[in-house]
């Protein structure tokens, strides 16, 4: 027995090198129906492991019957309703096409997509762009206002932003996170630095590509008054830096966790595509005025792809402003999360340290062994959605990855090394 | 009684204790001054025997 686990030793160390020898440089914008393959009418990719729609949650299915209605698959939300409850749509997850969405995380053949580049491994991941705060489609709003905004950021930000990442060769996000850690980012629920950053390094490709100056104006007022514009960035890296790391024989590192809202699911490198679920739990945070926890929607999102990196609630100790935020605690605790998250994971990555904890690297590859020998589960920074569809973000929080997917995981996990 | 000499004499000297487990008897310890260090612990797998001999097998 000793010798199985120098072997699942021996193909955890692999695969944290590959998460960590991953250079994920942002190329492009491109529009979601030129680079997927298979994503052909009427199909709509979702957050979180497959679901069907009597299942979905609330916000999931505002999302759905919006993005049905900006497709012009119909022409009015209880149209796209009636579609999708018939059966009309199809529906799989993004992480089946080399996507990622944040909370409802809608992908369709008409909408933009950034794409990050692995260069060390040559794959690409993409993510839709993010629309912002408020009412938006991420989190379950399907208005005129939502859909306008959408509409905006196809015709106007993407081609611009496309043709300013062509101009500047792309922009290596490496060393941008890195930066980003050292200014208070965390990549989930604090994205304040390095959207900044991004748009201090895009902004001279962009005038220099812009037709016109209200254009240019419009798009770096929308990045500008934006904190969180950064995260889908970060997320389409998360995605870029674990694809390669799927189908390591013997390894049982995580290489995804996603929520559709529903259902919570795990990936592990050994055991490739196959997801692991358990019924999501509902996040505990702090709420915007006027609303609390019994408005609120359970976890939901691609989003903790970032955690599956080594950022957000495992880079909490980066960004003590977001333990105030997501109601984690005083900010002198935010480095107890971050240690904490250290007792479940591979190693440390040395590129991205954090000053405050005397430069510790964010602790790196979930292991499902040390997730349920140590009953400590994943912290996810995350943001809270109305239960209702329509209405947008309620709150923000902290949400623990259910115990259920990792004793699954270590089931199949075990059948697959010979183990019984 | 007569003293063993071998052992520590831990009835006339102050308490230590390292507490490993269930927080409130390092909480009941310390409501009584005595110095205690808590370690947070609890049976690998929640305690579930199944799962846990798994664990053991893959070199946890």
């Amino acid at each position: 027995m000793e010798e199985i686990g120098k072997v699942i030793d021996q193909a955890n160390e692999q695969a944290l090198g590959v998460l960590l020898s991953g250079e994920p440089v942002l190329v492009d914008v491109v529009l979601a129906a030129d680079v997927i393959d298979g994503l052909k009418e009427k199909i709509i990719l979702h957050a979180g492991p497959p679901i069907e729609w009597n299942k979905m949650c609330g916000p999931m299915r505002g999302a759905i019957c919006g993005i049905a209605v900006f497709e012009e698959w119909a022409s009015n939300l209880n149209e796209a309703e009636k579609l999708a409850s018939q059966g009309s749509l199809e529906f799989a997850p993004n992480h089946q096409f080399g996507c990622v969405g944040p909370m409802t995380g809608m992908t369709t053949a008409s909408q933009p997509l950034i794409v990050v580049e692995n260069q060390h491994y040559g794959n690409r991941a993409y993510c839709t762009i993010n629309e912002g705060l408020g009412k938006v489609m991420r989190f379950g709003g399907n208005d005129q206002t939502v859909l306008e905004r959408l509409s905006w950021i196809k015709n106007e930000l993407a081609p611009l932003l496309g043709q300013a990442l062509r101009r500047a060769s792309g922009i290596n996000l490496k060393p941008l996170i890195a930066r980003g850690l050292t200014m208070g980012d965390e990549m989930h629920q604090r994205n304040i630095a390095c959207s900044s950053l991004l748009l201090r390094e895009l902004a001279p490709h962009m005038a220099a590509v812009a037709s016109d100056t209200e254009t240019l104006a419009r798009v770096y007022s929308f990045i500008a008054s934006n904190d969180q514009f950064f995260l889908n960035v970060a997320m389409a890296a998360g995605k870029a830096l674990t694809d390669p790391a799927y189908g390591i024989k013997g390894s049982s590192m995580v290489t995804a966790m996603s929520r559709n809202g529903t259902d919570f699911g795990i990936r592990v490198s050994s055991t490739g595509d196959r997801w692991f679920t358990a019924p999501v739990e509902m996040p505990q945070g702090l709420y915007f005025p006027g609303y609390s926890e019994s408005d609120a929607n359970p976890d939901m999102g691609d989003s903790a792809i970032v955690e599956t990196i080594g950022l957000g609630g495992f880079a909490m100790g980066a960004a003590p402003a977001v333990a105030g935020f997501v109601g984690a605690g005083a900010a002198s605790q935010a480095g107890l999360y971050t240690k904490n998250m250290a007792e479940i994971t591979l190693g440390e990555n040395k590129s991205w340290t954090i000053p405050a904890m005397d430069y510790l690297g964010v602790p790196t590859g979930i292991d499902i062994r040390r997730v349920l020998e140590t009953n400590i589960s994943p912290t996810i920074n995350t943001g809270i959605a109305h239960k209702e569809p329509g209405i947008g973000q309620v709150g923000a929080g902290v949400a623990k990855a259910p115990m259920a997917c990792f004793q699954k995981a270590l089931r199949a996990f075990a059948e697959q090394m010979g183990v019984k | 009684m007569k003293k063993n000499q071998k052992t520590p004499h831990l009835l006339d000297t102050p308490l230590s204790a390292i507490n490993v487990g269930l927080e409130s008897f390092s909480e009941d310890l310390k409501s009584q001054n005595v110095a205690t260090l808590h370690i947070d612990w609890s049976p690998p797998a929640g305690g579930d025997p199944v799962l846990g001999d798994l664990l053991s097998k893959l070199g946890a």
